[in-house]
């Protein structure tokens, strides 16, 4: 069984290899790339199988030995518990879906053997990243992640915009990661091992003997792991990459920046709850943090018209959840919602990959309309995802935000519970605005290209996943329930607080049907006017993500690109330079005293024995 | 008299490479290959065939008379931090000759020989026991790099190679004079006139003075490094040399002030390296930053790698002064592998310039559809030098950070925020040269949502001749770096295990802490390669 988690991880690596040295042609590049995705989620199944029965179990496999200096040992050790279980049968099974999708959507693309090859090496890095056992394998992993989404986002790298975006995207998720390091080495002086599971051993044994549980720098070690965190989960203040992120081919979108690569910080704060819950005012700050995001990300979801965008910022708004359900100390619904999120959510990107493919790359929904006749199965497809997003009643969405609403009742924390009911009013009202734009009203544009069988069958695979994923797996979530479910014991919600978070899509999506089929609304045009009106200023102000961009620009990015190209000739040199320059002239000075002239040898001979003689002579 | 032979390899080669050119214009290159894959041999043998004799830190240890009045003698002695070393020197050395093949069709054999003659004075200075000759081989890399600087570099080449040269001697002349006084001083204090290092560092100078002649030695030092008000040669000397002196002088060069300051000026000077380490490590932090933003700021792209050398050698500087073991092997590590990535750097510039004939990032642009695998490699090395897990500049400076912020969490914190800029950088260099539009006419790959060609045609290069990507020499020295690279980063523990007993040995000065302090006990704790 070890054999088996050995090779999940390695089977994308090697295959990645094999397609960066090898480039075979379209039909074995695809059938390797697929393929191997293909067999570690069939590998991971296997696993979910044989670990089904079991409550609590931990598989180690030992790939080899890293490095050991002194106190530091690290080795690539594989760990598979509970909660990495879940991830790594997301991230292979969501995986090998849209290998099997993009096999179809990017089969035209001269560059498919690269795109595959970075594309395994992500699935790859992700498994070792969601595997490892140490804080610097996982960092191994973390880094490679974003490496991958680099080259990704900048895959079409013949245009500027792509690769500006892929800049943005891995030097904002630098910052994060490298206040992560800091936090991994002061946790490494903390408690001497980087061992997650001795960490969080250690974390617990503090908790439960200690009265005082938080001393400063473990705060600050979570606060930094934390920062980690919201760089890779787009949270707010580094969450404006995301968006700019989807420049990349949509299968990207849909694996990296929808369903596993930016739920790594989920995971990064789940797997080490026990240390965080040493730390409650920094998770009361997660929980406030995602809280703003996901009211940022579903208000800015709403003015945006391009369709990518549109599923970024939602992107952004759920991550928002889950971290509100990490800062409440609920782990598992977190993952929950991450779970039905990344079914719901690459349903919903893939759909709209097929919508643009459809409709010739084109990305702005109020040039879209009417498509239900002619494109039944992506209006079915955006129907449900949209609904699982909105979290109508009995979709997968449903279950998962109303276990984090109402674990944040649990909590006590009613005004973070008001947060997400807004935030869930924007997410309705967003994703019914969506498809009602797209598939009703009067058609604007024909769509020519019919969705390829393939795709098809990856969508209808996901519509099924976004529809039932939501019946709550027992055998597996009850074993890494968090204390958060002792706290709810002798608490129940009030009738108000439990059919409010219930009723309320329902009645946001009829509010959006009137808004936006009969006409209450008209998409704002900018006005050639003078006078901006508040609700223009509204627009731009959530268009561009709460001027984010705009901000950092100012205060970051100016001063570093004028101080750099002030100094590009190196000041320090000039202190050089001036020295030469000095010596030269003193050179050109005394030269002169050389004339060759006999005569004023003479007479400064003379002049120096005339000094001479009247210095001894005062003397 | 194996190592005296080891020196003598290079130097004799060099001589015969240099009259070689007589016969044949190529057959000073065969010669040169030919002399240092025979030293390369010799040094692998030596490190082969020499008994590990577990009590005693040096592999090999001899002595030949030189001036007996003076009590100078020929010491050399090699352990296991100068075995890497020379490995390195030796293997950018090849690595050097590749790039120099083709490139260089002019006095082959007057440059060959010079080529060579640096390569022995680098390797008689990670040798040299006695701190005179120790000196002479410090001037002895510097003159032939002068003259492989002067007469076969770029347009600029006098002026870099004479500031080159006046920085490195001036740096030179202050290691004399302290060379001289630490011999004086400690003659007052031992009655032994000696300048043997292993007789000095027997019994460190505990005088006030002491702290000077430290400075002295540690200017010497990070001038060579180069740390940051000292740096100003290198982007000079960097841009202006041909492409296989530069990967000379950033992989090797460069680390003989890192050598140095873990030599010489560690052990002989504890108390005073204490005193100075403060200072040093802010001059460090200072480098890592500043030479990141300059290398951000360049358009050319040979100077925006060496300015990235500023910035990297600084986390060796770090390393070395936050007197702790960790930060030690982190240094080493440093070494290595910023040389073999600064190297592979070097030798893509050179190529890229020798197809394109400009090193400037505007005219630069869209390489990755001409020339894939040399714009993959470039994503490789570039993507080393910004600090990615798995590769070996990572494991260094994870290493230098971990044992700084033991030391002193604010110049770590400082160093750190160094590996964002890194990633700015980087990315920038990357974007530039391989990303964007392809400057070459024969573009036939349609791209999907390509519709901006006319930005890329107004830059208005366009070579004449086809441009070929990678050839099988370079592919392969190339792919042999990459796998370097990724050895060190991930299985790097044959290289602090050759090393750990020269840095445990400096680490147990400063922590007295430590364990197992200078006892053959401490060979317990290393781990079988």
């Amino acid at each position: 069984m070890t054999i088996l988690l050995g090779l999940i991880p390695l089977l994308p690596l090697f295959s990645a290899c094999l397609l960066m040295f090898w480039q075979p042609k379209l039909l074995l590049t695809q059938v390797i790339a697929v393929g191997s995705v293909s067999l570690a989620a069939l590998l991971a199944l296997t696993l979910n199988v044989q670990l089904w029965e079991q409550t609590q179990f931990v598989l180690q496999v030992s790939l080899g030995h890293w490095l050991t200096i002194d106190n530091l040992s690290l080795g690539f050790t594989l760990y598979l518990d509970p909660l990495s279980l879940i991830m790594v049968t997301i991230i292979t099974c969501v995986g090998a879906l849209i290998h099997l999708y993009s096999a179809s959507y990017m089969k035209d693309d001269p560059d498919v053997c690269r795109f595959f090859a970075y594309l395994n090496l992500f699935v790859s890095a992700m498994l070792f990243l969601v595997l490892a056992d140490n804080l610097i394998l996982l960092y191994l992993g973390w880094e490679g992640v974003g490496l991958c989404s680099y080259l990704l986002i900048g895959f079409w790298y013949r245009e500027q915009k792509n690769s500006q975006a892929a800049n943005k995207a891995f030097i904002i998720t630098r910052i994060g990661d490298t206040a992560m390091l800091i936090g991994i080495i002061l946790l490494f002086y903390q408690f001497d091992t980087l061992n997650i599971q001795q960490i969080q051993l250690q974390s617990q044994q503090l908790l439960q003997n200690g009265g005082q549980p938080t001393t400063a720098i473990i705060s600050l070690c979570c606060l930094l792991l934390f920062a980690g965190a919201a760089g890779k989960s787009a949270q707010v203040p580094l969450q404006s990459w995301l968006p700019d992120a989807m420049a990349g081919p949509t299968p990207v979108s849909a694996l990296i920046h929808a369903a596993t690569m930016v739920t790594a910080g989920i995971y990064l704060v789940a797997r080490n709850m026990e240390l965080f819950q040493l730390a409650p005012d920094i998770l009361h700050f997660i929980a406030i943090i995602g809280v703003i995001t996901l009211i940022l990300g579903a208000t800015s979801a709403l003015a945006q018209s391009d369709l990518k965008r549109i599923l970024a910022y939602s992107t952004i708004s759920q991550l928002g959840y889950m971290f509100l359900a990490l800062g409440v100390g609920s782990a598992s619904a977190a993952v929950f919602h991450l779970m039905t999120h990344a079914f719901f959510k690459a349903l919903l990107f893939l759909s709209a990959g097929a919508l643009i493919y459809c409709m010739h790359h084109e990305q702005n929904i109020f040039k879209m309309g009417g498509l239900r006749k002619s494109q039944p199965l992506l209006a079915f497809s955006f129907g449900i995802g949209c609904a699982a997003l909105a979290s109508l009643p009995m979709t997968s969405g449903f279950f998962s935000k109303e276990l984090i609403l109402e674990q944040t009742m649990f909590a006590h924390q009613p005004l973070l519970w008001w947060g997400g009911i807004i935030g869930a009013f924007f997410t309705a009202l967003y994703s019914a605005k969506l498809f009602f734009v797209v598939f009703f009203g009067k058609l604007n544009q024909p769509s020519t290209h019919n969705t390829p069988t393939a795709m098809a069958i990856v969508l209808i695979i996901l519509m099924l996943l976004s529809l039932v994923g939501g019946k709550q797996p027992q055998g597996v979530f009850t074993h890494f329930s968090t204390s958060a479910t002792s706290a709810s014991a002798g608490h129940t919600l009030s009738l108000f607080q439990h059919w409010l978070p219930i009723l309320l899509p329902i009645f946001t999506v009829a509010l959006a049907w009137l808004l936006f089929i009969k006409g209450a609304f008209t998409p704002s045009t900018p006005s050639n006017g003078s006078s901006v009106s508040l609700k223009q200023k509204l627009h731009s102000f959530l268009l561009s993500g709460w001027n984010f961009d705009r901000l950092y620009h100012l205060i970051f990015i100016m001063p570093f690109k004028l101080v750099t190209e002030y100094n590009r000739r190196d000041i320090v040199d000039l202190a050089y330079r001036q020295l030469e320059a000095f010596s030269s002239l003193l050179y050109r000075q005394l030269s002169r005293f050389q004339t060759g002239q006999l005569r004023h040898y003479s007479a400064s001979l003379v002049i120096f024995c005339v000094l001479a003689i009247a210095w001894g002579l005062i003397q | 008299m194996m190592l005296f032979t080891l020196i003598l390899l290079p130097l004799i080669g060099g001589v015969i490479s240099c009259w070689s050119q007589r016969i044949h214009q190529d057959a000073p290159k065969w010669i040169a290959s030919l002399c240092l894959f025979l030293s390369l041999a010799f040094l692998i043998s030596i490190k082969l065939f020499t008994s590990m004799d577990p009590s005693n830190l040096w592999l090999v240890d001899e002595t030949l008379a030189w001036i007996p009045r003076l009590n100078i003698s020929a010491h050399f002695a090699m352990d296991g931090l100068s075995f890497v070393l020379i490995l390195l020197t030796l293997l950018m050395g090849l690595v050097g000759l590749s790039s120099a093949w083709s490139e260089i069709n002019q006095h082959t054999g007057f440059f060959y020989g010079n080529y060579l003659w640096t390569l022995a004075g680098i390797i008689g200075v990670f040798l040299a026991m006695d701190l005179l000759l120790f000196f002479v081989f410090w001037e002895v890399m510097l003159v032939p790099m002068y003259f492989l600087i002067a007469i076969w570099g770029n347009e600029n080449r006098r002026y870099a190679a004479l500031k080159f040269f006046l920085f490195t001697q001036a740096g030179g002349l202050l290691m004399l004079l302290s060379i001289v006084a630490l011999a004086v001083l400690h003659y007052q204090q031992t009655q032994i006139f000696s300048f043997d290092y292993q007789v000095l560092v027997q019994s460190p100078i505990d005088s006030e003075f002491a702290k000077w002649i430290c400075l002295g030695f540690i200017i010497a030092f990070i001038v060579k490094l180069p740390a940051f008000p000292f740096h100003s040669w290198l982007p000079d000397a960097h841009t202006q040399a041909p492409t296989p002196a530069s990967i000379i002088l950033a992989a090797v060069l460069l680390k003989t002030g890192g050598y140095g300051l873990l030599r010489f000026v560690l052990p002989l000077f504890p108390d005073a390296s204490q005193f100075w380490s403060p200072l040093m490590m802010g001059l460090a932090g200072i480098s890592i930053i500043y030479g990141a933003m300059m290398a951000f700021s360049q358009t050319d792209l040979k100077r925006l790698v060496a300015y990235s050398s500023v910035s990297h050698m600084g986390f060796v500087l770090l390393g070395c002064f936050s007197l702790n073991f960790y930060a030690l092997q982190g240094a080493v590590m440093q070494m290595l592998a910023h040389g073999v990535s600064t190297a592979a750097l070097f030798m893509l510039v050179g190529i890229i310039q020798h197809k394109f004939h400009t090193r400037d990032l505007n005219q630069l642009g869209g390489l990755w559809s001409t020339l894939p695998k040399l714009s993959a490699m470039g994503l490789f090395f570039g993507v080393a030098s910004l600090g990615m897990p798995g590769l070996g500049n990572f494991i260094a400076e994870l290493l230098v950070l971990i044992g700084t912020f033991k030391q002193a969490p604010m110049f770590a914190l400082v160093a750190t925020s160094g590996l964002i800029l890194a990633a700015v950088y980087s990315l920038r260099m990357i974007q530039k040269s391989f990303f964007g539009v392809s400057i070459s006419p024969s573009e036939n790959r349609e791209c999907k949502t390509d519709n901006s060609n006319e930005q890329g045609h107004q830059t208005g290069h366009t070579p004449k001749q086809i441009i070929t990507d990678l050839n099988n020499k370079e592919k392969v020295t190339l792919m042999l770096m990459c796998l370097s690279l990724i050895f060190m980063g991930l299985h790097p523990q044959p290289i602090f295990n050759l090393v750990n007993d020269s840095l445990i040995e400096i680490a147990s000065l400063f922590q007295l802490q430590l364990q197992v302090p200078l006892q053959p006990e401490i060979l317990l704790l290393e781990v079988p390669l």
